[in-house]
């Protein structure tokens, strides 16, 4: 995949005084970078291919500029309030446990790490007993495995903001599965932005291989502590191997004030099967690129995903599966919960070559306007090229409709509980999936509780 | 049945109303006591449904003269869901599907809101689930439905049986079915008229609206009524029904104009 990416300057936008275009703002955000942390650098080969790999993606970025809706991969989301806001990297701030208790876990109670403003906390992970081989830590722990042969290993790696996480991470998240083996509890990644005097910068950065035959269920929850402006720039790369199976989930809860930008990049080996569940609740203005691979034959990608927004936010899933061998399959459900003026977008590309014969692949997309202020611009985007397969697409767009409300008031159910027990069932589709019982739970209480 | 001296359940007086502009109904009356059960018969076309989701409150339908009292209280005034918990109660000839709300979830709700109005305590899950197993019988349904999304999938004879059974749970005194009967199949049609007659009572009501007069074999009525152009056109007992069956509406129609000639 290529992304076309303007060298044009664009028109001026302002931060303070200064007038300043989206070339030039992008090296602001570059220029933040810390250097390699030294916990990182374990005898001098591991420091170098680390260092080439920022050193690479550094070039990268300072070719490149802020995305403008000129460009096709970004034409429904406006990144120009972007520009208005200087992002630094934050200063360390001290996070208790206790303040991130209401997105912990039970189920994962002995298999979370927590990632503060992009940096690995220890003291606020918890990672038991681990059967023998799997490494779930932070990347210094598992400098031993060939990470070079996997990290930013996968396309769509030179992507402007995929890039400019690559030149400026610090810390990662690695979770390393060994062959054919089985992890009982989930893993949970918690990304907690923090928000204060400054606005923050955070790339955090996520490793996932599961190799051939194992078996893993991963969270991934992004979260603000306060209600202050950030910037997340999220790039998570995940590997499975032959027959290998990932259950995912991705919840994205950040402050409303938030800038999220979100990368998931898997690739699949034979025979493997990875499901996906993408939540966006939060930010002012997010974007989840969820890129699936499927790099061998049999191999079988399901991706679930709700936005439900309000106010004046903007959710944005642009989603690719790409297949290259005969007998793949893919199911996906994308739904959007649309009220005030807020702007749900999503475009699901699916790309069947000529070598991908047999590939059953279906894709709905069903959207829920709460409000005629509400927006929504969704596009499926098939490109097939093989001739024996069998691709079905759809869209639908609609309100609650005054029958259904009418339906439950007239057993009782007054008006506005009518409507959020309608609006808890579309989205209960997706929820529904989850196979963590809090979480589940603890979902299905927020979308219970949406102003519909 | 028949008592004189029974409660008026429902008074409707000279009602009119329209659908996005159009007069549908046009001056109805009718009255119904405690005990009877009334049909409400007529072509296509004739106001029928209308009357009921009038009833009910439907927001498309606009009334624009009459009253309409339910046991002397303005029925108008009140918004569809307080109608309900005051025990009005429509079962609808399409039954609305609504996935990802178990069936069991939903009768609850609506049943925990009656007993909410009435100044009951909620039942827990667990004893409405003994309450509902009980009221499965009514409809000879089978349980595994509670665990459904409502209605979704549902044949339509197990959409209209999910509709007694909620007016089992909810027991309203005025039930107002519908068009239950179309599209049953004989079997499905002797189960739901078997619930409604169990469902029917000295303290309550039942207005049947059906378009055939084969549900009537298995639920009598106290009384027939013939709609044509949103207006109760003629009434009689029971035979009037078989009357209309062998003679069609068009002697009914007769026999009015004969009426307005004299």
């Amino acid at each position: 995949m290529t992304l076309q990416v303007s060298m044009v300057p664009d028109v001026a936008e302002t931060i303070g005084q200064a007038k300043i275009d989206r070339k030039t703002y992008l090296q602001t955000l570059l220029a933040q970078r810390s250097a390699v942390p030294a916990s990182t650098v374990r005898g001098e080969e591991t420091q170098v291919w680390l260092q080439v790999l920022r050193d690479r993606a550094t070039e990268q970025v300072k070719e490149l500029a802020i995305p403008s809706t000129k460009e096709e991969e970004w034409r429904f989301t406006d990144l120009s309030a972007l520009l208005q806001t200087q992002f630094v990297a934050p200063p360390a701030v001290t996070v208790r446990l206790t303040d991130l208790e209401a997105w912990l876990l039970p189920e994962a109670r002995d298999s979370r790490l927590v990632f503060v403003d992009g940096v690995y906390a220890p003291t606020l992970s918890a990672i038991g007993h681990l059967p023998a081989g799997v490494i779930v830590g932070n990347l210094p722990q598992a400098l031993e495995q060939p990470l070079q042969n996997y990290l930013s290993k996968l396309p769509g790696a030179e992507e402007v903001f995929t890039a400019l996480n690559t030149a400026s991470f610090a810390d990662t998240a690695i979770v390393w599965v060994p062959h054919n083996t089985s992890l009982e509890a989930p893993i949970h990644l918690l990304f907690v932005s923090t928000t204060g005097d400054v606005a923050a910068l955070s790339h955090p950065r996520c490793l996932v291989i599961a190799e051939a035959g194992s078996c893993l269920a991963l969270v991934e929850t992004f979260v603000t502590l306060g209600e202050g402006e950030h910037l997340t720039n999220a790039v998570t790369e995940v590997w499975l191997g032959e027959n290998a199976q990932v259950n995912h989930v991705r919840l994205q809860r950040n402050s409303l004030t938030a800038v999220h930008l979100g990368k998931t990049a898997v690739s699949q080996a034979r025979d493997s099967r990875y499901t996906c569940i993408a939540v966006s609740l939060g930010a002012k203005l997010s974007r989840h690129n969820l890129e699936v691979f499927q790099a061998g034959e049999q191999t079988e990608t399901t991706l679930n995903g709700l936005a439900m927004i309000g106010a004046e936010q903007v959710a944005d899933t642009h989603s690719t599966i790409a297949f290259t061998k005969p007998y793949g399959s893919s199911y996906q459900t994308h739904k959007c919960i649309v009220s005030d003026r807020a702007h749900a977008v999503f475009n699901g590309k699916i790309l069947v070559p000529k070598a991908a014969q047999l590939t059953n692949a279906a894709q709905v997309s069903r959207n829920l306007l709460l409000s005629p202020k509400a927006r929504i611009d969704t596009k499926p985007q098939l490109e097939i090229t093989a001739d024996n397969v069998k691709c079905a697409h759809g869209a639908t767009v609609s309100q609650l409709e005054d029958d259904e409300v009418f339906y439950l008031q007239s057993r009782g159910i007054n008006q506005e509980s009518a409507r959020k027990l309608l609006v808890y069932a579309f989205a209960a589709e997706v929820i529904g999936q989850i196979a963590i019982p809090s979480l589940r739970e603890n979902l299905s209480a927020i979308v219970r509780g949406y102003q519909a | 049945m028949i008592s004189e001296n029974s409660e008026v359940i429902l008074s409707v007086r000279d009602l009119t109303a329209e659908v996005e502009g159009t007069p549908i109904l046009k001056g109805l009356n009718l009255e119904v006591k405690a005990g009877e059960i009334h049909a409400i018969m007529g072509p296509n076309g004739s106001g029928k449904s209308t009357f009921s989701k009038v009833l009910a409150g439907h927001p498309a339908y606009r009334v624009t003269g009459g009253t309409v009292l339910f046991r002397g209280q303005n029925l108008l005034e009140w918004e569809p869901d307080e109608r309900a918990k005051s025990g009005v109660f429509l079962a609808f000839q399409y039954p609305l599907e609504i996935p990802g709300v178990s069936n069991l979830d939903f009768l609850r709700v609506a049943y925990n809101s009656k007993r909410q109005h009435e100044g009951l305590e909620e039942l827990d899950a667990f004893d409405f689930d003994d309450l509902v197993q009980q009221k499965l019988d009514v409809v000879k349904m089978n349980p595994a439905f509670l665990s459904r999304s409502v209605n979704e999938g549902f044949s339509g004879g197990e959409k209209k049986r999910n509709e007694i059974l909620q007016m089992a749970l909810l027991e309203p005194k005025l039930g107002i079915l519908d068009e239950t009967d179309s599209g049953l199949d004989i079997d499905a049609l002797r189960i739901v008229a078997g619930g409604v007659n169990q469902l029917s009572h000295a303290n309550n009501a039942i207005v049947l609206i059906t378009h055939y007069q084969r549900l009537l074999d298995y639920i009598v009525p106290d009384y027939v009524h013939v709609m044509e152009a949103g207006r109760i056109i003629t009434t009689g007992g029971k035979e009037l029904a078989l009357e209309l069956e062998s003679r069609g509406y068009d002697w009914v129609r007769e026999e009015e104009a004969a009426e307005v000639a004299r």
